[in-house]
């Protein structure tokens, strides 16, 4: 009985997170957002999904004839049940440290700005330059004008923490 | 991972030749595939809060604009029931400037500017008349350097301007001559960096460079005075190509809430009232709009569903001076002939001659029952007057009086038509749905949807209607399917890095394109995650200062879930309570640990709601205020007592003496219904004379009111250790 009562309360809180996420981004408070910020409100629930993810995703909210707009009735359900199988899980600091390394053969401890570019605006799911630009603008070290990834990666994950 | 060197045939890696290692595609692939996917989960997350951020600081602007509604009852109040008997008349009349003798032609007499004298010492620019562009261009230097211009040259420039903009039409026609690009710029708010900014990217207003202003020139930034100096010195230099529309901030009223009138008295400290009142006139003489090749119209605020572009072109626009000053009927000697009424047994409109009669016969303040109460959202659900249903009233008031003007109804009438259709262009709102509603939030003006951006718009051959007034995150966005355009040049309005200002190039194909940036060089040197911790930090202070204001119906709203005074309640019905005081449609639950410490938090989602409630914020007074509820009453209503204080001080000496202190007081608490005693008001006025010398100091009497940071924000960790 204690179990079911846990079960039931763990998906009301999940839901009311959901809900608040969703409103948002609800600028006209009629349970509807745009498409294009459900890759957003999905992330900030703490889910990890690829593009690749979020486009199936997407296909499976859209309207038959698809508006623009998501409505709240279909993302709930879907969102839920995201958020209870933890799908998407988070990318540990761990993980993120080794992806850099990875890519740092030459194990100089530092990654140039060039290099990490090139292997992030051209393999796997590119970024634009836009998002590299961002990215780089937190991680370069002024002085040295390398990116020192270690450091970088236990400073942003610190913010997981909030 | 394969092992071995491979030559690097894909990845030409430049400046580090450090022999031809390369990491095996796949192996790359995975890891560009990982950092991507976190580091695109990373910025969603702070675009949610980005996204909070903005909510809150939007809500409670809103929710502070209903001050202005506060305001104008207020005024309309006093317009009914003062009465010639008694001293208080004195005060009303004085804060409407009744005894403002200065006709227009008069007062072109009294510009003395040409009395003032530029002393050797000044260092500031020169400006000679007429202006040539390389003086133009040192004005706008001068600012960039921080200078301030005499203000003999300011009277001067102020002087030509008015002459010149008597001259314009209501609507002002342009044409894009099928090669020229017309600029669009959005509210400014006097913030001075972004409008050089523009010039920077965009160039100096010219022939060839025709600019539109659409209005909100001054207010909230610091430098309004210097954005209206150097458009006007532009407007005069090249008075076909630049045009300037009226924004709601256009108003002396409103001026003396959101910042500019006090910056112009700081900076101007002997000439400061004359420029002020020199712009009160110049601010009813700005066009309304703004006509591109018959198609593009661009005004500031909105339109309704009555809009008439044809009533709007043939009013006389400088006689409606403020939205919140009821406009005086056009004959005084309409009030006599009112006297002359009858009581009349007649219930619908003896309210209406009740209210005549007070006005010649000395008979004691009455209270207008229709009257709403101060809070917008009283629990009846009426919300406060709107400017329309005051215009309706009035409209009412006209139909009994007899004076022996052509019409009095009519005209009266006239001028609630005309009042409201500039009203509606100054601020209005688009809503996405149909129909056209009063805006209540802002208290003037409408929400006017889709439909009838189409209606009026077809129905004056028009493609598009281009806007401001609302600040927008990328600095435009469009609605009502793309016919509806607004354009906002504030960047950081709400703080550093809160949103980006924009303007628009429009050429003769009448597609505009839009031209983006943000101001600061500290926005700019700032990642993504410090400017959004800045601005939450700054929205979480600006909220805990909502919270504050409303203690005392908070405790009340807590005991009502507390019936057994435990002091304490769960967090659901916290929230609950928090949102029926406030009202901001905020979420409540994610704030709250933002807004306090952890120390109230309760494992079991219950909270000690007094030990929360002191946590928010403590006033400093300078002095011992010893009425804490008082001073809670008096914090509350601060923005409008500083208002109707700075109106009272008409000679703009920044001292109002005891008497008006406390007239003024009686006169806002009766309206509110509160019930404040005469000695708790004298007691609190000579507290706060702190020289002893009979008048109080507006400036020192705020000054109480700052809030003090609780020791706990400065215990918080920064957001980022960059």
């Amino acid at each position: 009985m204690a179990d079911k009562y846990n079960a039931e309360t763990i998906i009301t809180e999940t839901q009311k997170r959901i809900s608040n996420a969703f409103d948002v981004f609800d600028h006209e408070s009629n349970k509807t957002v745009d498409v294009r910020e459900i890759g957003t409100i999905i992330r900030s629930l703490g889910c990890f999904p690829s593009e690749a993810d979020l486009h199936e995703i997407i296909a499976e909210l859209e309207e038959e004839e698809p508006t623009g707009f998501v409505r709240y009735e279909k993302f709930l359900p879907t969102m839920t049940k995201i958020l209870l199988e933890r799908k998407f899980r988070p990318i540990t600091e761990d993980l993120l440290l080794q992806a850099f390394e990875v890519l740092d053969q030459q194990k100089k401890g530092h990654l140039e700005p060039e290099e990490l570019s090139k292997y992030l605006t051209q393999e796997g799911e590119p970024f634009t330059q836009e998002e590299m630009d961002e990215m780089l603008s937190a991680a370069v070290d002024p002085d040295k004008n390398v990116i020192l990834y270690k450091d970088f990666v236990s400073m942003m994950t610190f913010d997981d923490t909030r | 991972m394969g092992c071995g060197v491979t030559k690097s045939t894909q990845l030409q890696l430049k400046p580090c030749n450090r022999g031809n290692i390369s990491v095996p595609a796949a192996t790359a692939m995975r890891a560009a595939l990982l950092i991507q996917r976190w580091y695109r989960q990373y910025v969603a997350r702070l675009e949610m809060r980005r996204r909070c951020t903005w909510n809150i600081f939007q809500s409670i602007e809103y929710s502070g604009q209903q001050d202005h509604i506060k305001l104008y009852n207020f005024f309309g109040y006093l317009m009914d029931h003062f009465s010639s008997a008694n001293s208080q008349r004195n005060l009303v009349s004085h804060m409407f400037g009744d005894s403002d003798l200065f006709l227009d032609m008069e007062w072109e007499r009294h510009v003395c500017y040409k009395e003032i004298e530029v002393p050797d010492i000044y260092t500031g620019p020169h400006l000679f008349f007429p202006l040539t562009i390389s003086n133009v261009t040192e004005l706008v230097d001068a600012f960039k350097n921080k200078q301030k211009l005499h203000a003999r040259y300011v009277l001067q420039l102020l002087g030509k301007t008015w002459t010149l903009l008597r001259l314009m039409p209501n609507i002002s026609h342009v044409c894009t001559c099928k090669h020229k690009e017309i600029t669009i710029c959005g509210d400014l708010h006097g913030h001075l960096e972004d409008l050089l900014l523009i010039f920077y990217k965009n160039g100096f207003p010219s022939a060839e460079t025709p600019y539109v202003f659409n209005g909100d020139f001054v207010d909230r930034g610091k430098e309004s005075i210097e954005i209206l100096l150097v458009l006007f010195a532009f407007l005069l230099l090249y008075p076909h190509d630049v045009h300037l529309n009226r924004g709601n901030h256009e108003d002396h009223i409103v001026n003396l809430r959101y910042g500019f009138t006090k910056e112009v008295l700081g900076k101007y400290q002997v000439h400061g009232k004359m420029i002020l009142k020199l712009l009160q006139k110049i601010f009813s003489w700005l066009p309304l709009a703004t006509v591109i090749d018959q198609k593009v119209l661009i005004l500031h605020g909105g339109i309704s569903d009555k809009t008439d572009l044809n009533v709007i072109a043939k009013l006389e626009r400088h006689r409606f001076v403020s939205a919140l000053r009821p406009l005086k009927r056009r004959g005084a000697s309409a009030r006599q002939k009112d006297a002359a009424l009858e009581p009349d047994g007649d219930d619908e409109l003896s309210a209406g001659r009740r209210r005549v009669q007070s006005l010649t016969h000395g008979t004691p303040l009455r209270f207008r029952p229709e009257f709403p109460r101060h809070s917008v959202h009283s629990e009846s659900g009426r919300t406060g007057r709107s400017v329309e249903q005051e215009l309706r009233e009035r409209r009412r008031l006209a139909g009994l009086s007899l004076s022996s003007d052509s019409d009095p109804a009519q005209v009266l009438e006239t001028d609630a038509d005309e009042w409201k259709q500039i009203v509606d262009v100054l601020w209005s709102d688009p809503m996405s749905q149909n129909g056209c509603v009063p805006n209540e939030v802002r208290g003037g003006g409408c929400y006017w949807g889709p439909d009838v951006s189409q209606e009026v718009l077809d129905r004056h051959k028009l493609q598009m209607l281009i806007r401001s007034h609302e600040c927008k995150q990328e600095g435009y966005e469009f609605c009502h399917n793309g016919r509806v355009l607004t354009i906002f040049s504030a960047s950081n309005y709400y703080d550093v890095g809160s949103n980006r200002g924009a303007y628009i190039r429009l050429g003769p194909d009448l597609i505009p394109h839009f031209k983006q940036f943000q101001s600061s060089r500290s926005t700019r040197e700032l990642t993504l995650r410090q400017s959004v911790g800045r601005t939450e930090l700054s929205a979480l202070q600006a909220l805990r200062m909502q919270l504050f204001t409303h203690k005392s119906a908070l405790i009340h709203e807590f005991q009502e879930y507390d019936p057994q005074c435990t002091g304490v309640i769960s967090v659901k019905h916290w929230a609950a309570a928090v949102e029926k005081v406030l009202r901001l449609g905020l979420p409540w639950r994610v704030l709250r640990s933002q807004l306090v410490t952890s120390s109230t938090q309760d494992g079991q989602g219950t909270l000690d709601y007094h030990h929360w409630v002191n946590q928010l914020s403590v006033i400093q007074p300078s002095t011992e205020i010893a009425n804490t509820s008082l001073l809670e009453t008096l914090y509350k209503h601060h923005s409008n007592l500083e208002s109707i204080f700075r109106m009272i001080d008409t000679d703009h000496s920044g001292l109002i003496s005891f008497e008006e202190f406390r007239q003024t007081w009686k006169l806002l608490s009766s309206h509110l219904q509160m019930d404040i005693s005469d000695k708790a008001i004298s007691d609190l006025a000579e507290s706060i004379d702190f020289n002893k010398d009979g008048s109080i100091d507006i400036n020192e009497f705020m000054e109480a009111f700052r809030l003090v940071e609780h020791s706990r924000a400065e215990t918080e960790a920064p957001p980022s250790p960059e």
